[in-house]
């Protein structure tokens, strides 16, 4: 069984056909890279996963999703305990306006985990997994906003992976880094891998080809090619996706 | 001249013009603030704050009309805080767009624009009358309620239209309800523009007198009130009083009164300032 599964997706923005047919696969413990011009539709399909798109007024999806073999787009299934399940880092660092170990506390607490020891060993694992306990352990109290961009970021993935998730969504969690928090965060993922399913929306093509298995391009909606991630840079199948890896278009 | 030298006299013009504009309403302030105080400083004293209002200029004080306008504006805060606030978190952040919350919306709208003398007609009306209420502070305060709601609906919508989009994504994506986000996160990072609102809604109760005249709010009350359904005075209306009466000592006693009555909404205003400030070094974004 697949960890993640799409069948037949076609996602629809008011009249805007804005994802096509997608069918794909995605299995456990494995980082997978969309990659694709900006507006292919790559972070909406991303969105698809954890029911992201719900919040969008006027977006009409079709076909399947499933996690687990489960399908998340069945009406009896509640939402928010399936988000509870998918981690999701967005592009921009987003921490609450609160301090390091509330942010990272927040999944639990919303779960109405209120005990502290159970707390800050969740904050504590958490923030040692996103690598940024050594640099935020003496001020936990200090407010999430006073941390740097790369360190905010390493914060959202603490604060992703406190509840357990099995599965990462990240939407392109470095475009807003420099190069060395860039690094960090993906030495970060490569580490993950071996507990999470991680797919990653992407920007950056040498990026995809550092950290991601499989690799899938994304164009005008429609999934073009998604295969190896080695067999994709090297040979690619479609000439779409040749000429996209090559910096001819995009 | 070329063409060059004309858009600079124009430039220079403009300037001149804004700066002349700018000054003018500081200008009117401060000869207010001039002649009010030249009048009415020498006239405060804890005699004048505590005394029962008088026949007797020289013996007449506001205690009656500061507890009058205490009692009011707490009454009011305690009915028309919680109800604006809920009904602006539900226009933003659970009405769905259609033609229902869009006339919601356009009415609050209107509202805000309706002279207030109209609320105290409808207050005498609803609240004295059918309801029984009499010219009790209650009924004051539930009309005052319903002049300040849409200042503290629209607040409150600004104030949570100002969350950004981010935030709440990252509380939905950790699997919070509805409910958990506006709580946990909507509502404490808009507090500085909510409590903002607010107390720029009861600044702008302070100053008001039409309404309380209507419902029948009275001149003289020789007594503290002590509950809601007390009769009672504000200092608007004990100051409207005094400029109407002919000895000269009343018209002192209304600027003295004037003094404190500003003090307030300045003070009113300065909390304003002072939690924005706050707030905005806490959270940004």
């Amino acid at each position: 069984m697949y960890k993640l599964e799409a069948r037949s997706v076609n996602l629809y923005y008011g009249e805007k056909h804005a994802l096509k047919n997608i069918s794909m696969a995605i299995e456990a413990n494995t980082v997978t890279a969309f990659i694709g011009p900006s507006g292919c539709g790559k972070s909406t399909f991303l969105r698809c996963f954890n029911r992201m798109n719900d919040l969008i007024d006027n977006v009409k999806i079709t076909g399947d999703i499933l996690i687990d073999g489960r399908n998340v787009y069945k009406s009896k299934i509640d939402v928010d305990e399936h988000r509870k399940k998918i981690g999701m880092v967005f592009q921009k660092p987003n921490p609450f306006p609160k301090n390091i170990y509330e942010n990272v506390a927040y999944g639990l607490r919303i779960k109405g985990v209120n005990n502290k020891a159970v707390l800050d060993e969740a904050v504590e694992r958490s923030l040692k997994q996103a690598a940024l306990w050594e640099e935020v352990k003496d001020d936990l109290k200090k407010s999430a906003l006073s941390l740097s961009g790369g360190q905010q970021q390493r914060l959202c993935i603490a604060r992703a992976m406190a509840v357990e998730p099995s599965v990462i969504l990240m939407d392109e969690p470095a475009s807003a880094l420099d190069p060395i928090s860039t690094s960090k965060i993906e030495d970060l993922i490569y580490e993950l891998k071996s507990k999470y399913t991680i797919v990653i929306v992407t920007h950056n093509m040498q990026q995809a080809a550092r950290i991601s298995d499989k690799t899938a391009f994304f164009y005008l909606g429609e999934l073009i090619e998604y295969n190896q991630t080695a067999t994709m840079f090297t040979n690619p199948s479609k000439e779409q996706t040749q000429n996209y890896i090559t910096g001819r278009f995009g | 001249m070329n063409s060059s030298q004309i858009n600079k006299i124009k430039n220079l013009g403009f300037k001149s013009f804004a700066i002349v504009c700018t000054f003018l309403g500081l200008v009117v302030l401060a000869v207010l603030l001039y002649v009010v105080f030249s009048q009415g400083l020498s006239r405060i004293d804890w005699d004048f704050i505590t005394s029962l209002p008088s026949r007797r200029a020289s013996s007449a004080g506001i205690y009656t009309a500061l507890f009058g306008m205490v009692w009011i504006l707490v009454l009011t805060v305690i009915i028309a805080f919680p109800i604006g606030m809920a009904a602006g978190i539900y226009l933003q952040e659970y009405g769905k767009k259609n033609w229902f919350t869009n006339f919601i919306e356009v009415n609050i709208a209107n509202l805000a624009g309706v002279p207030s003398i109209i609320y105290g007609i409808l207050g005498l009306e609803l609240f004295g009358r059918v309801l029984g209420l009499g010219n009790s502070i209650l009924t004051g305060a539930l009309t005052l309620s319903l002049l300040i709601l849409p200042i503290i609906i629209v607040s409150t919508r600004e104030a949570i239209k100002a969350v950004p989009k981010s935030l709440r994504e990252a509380s939905y994506g950790l699997g919070a309800t509805k409910w958990q986000t506006i709580s946990n996160v909507v509502l404490p990072s808009a507090f500085g523009g909510i409590m903002t609102g607010l107390i720029l809604a009861i600044s702008r109760a302070i100053g008001e007198t039409a309404p309380l005249i209507v419902i029948g709010a009275l001149v003289y009350v020789p007594f503290v009130p002590e509950g809601p359904m007390d009769e009672f005075t504000v200092l608007t209306i004990q100051i409207f009083n005094w400029v109407t009466r002919p000895q000269a000592g009343f018209v002192t006693n209304a600027a003295a009164a004037i003094i404190i009555l500003l003090m307030f909404t300045f003070m009113m205003n300065g909390i304003a300032v002072l939690i924005r400030s706050r707030y905005n070094k806490k959270t940004k974004f």
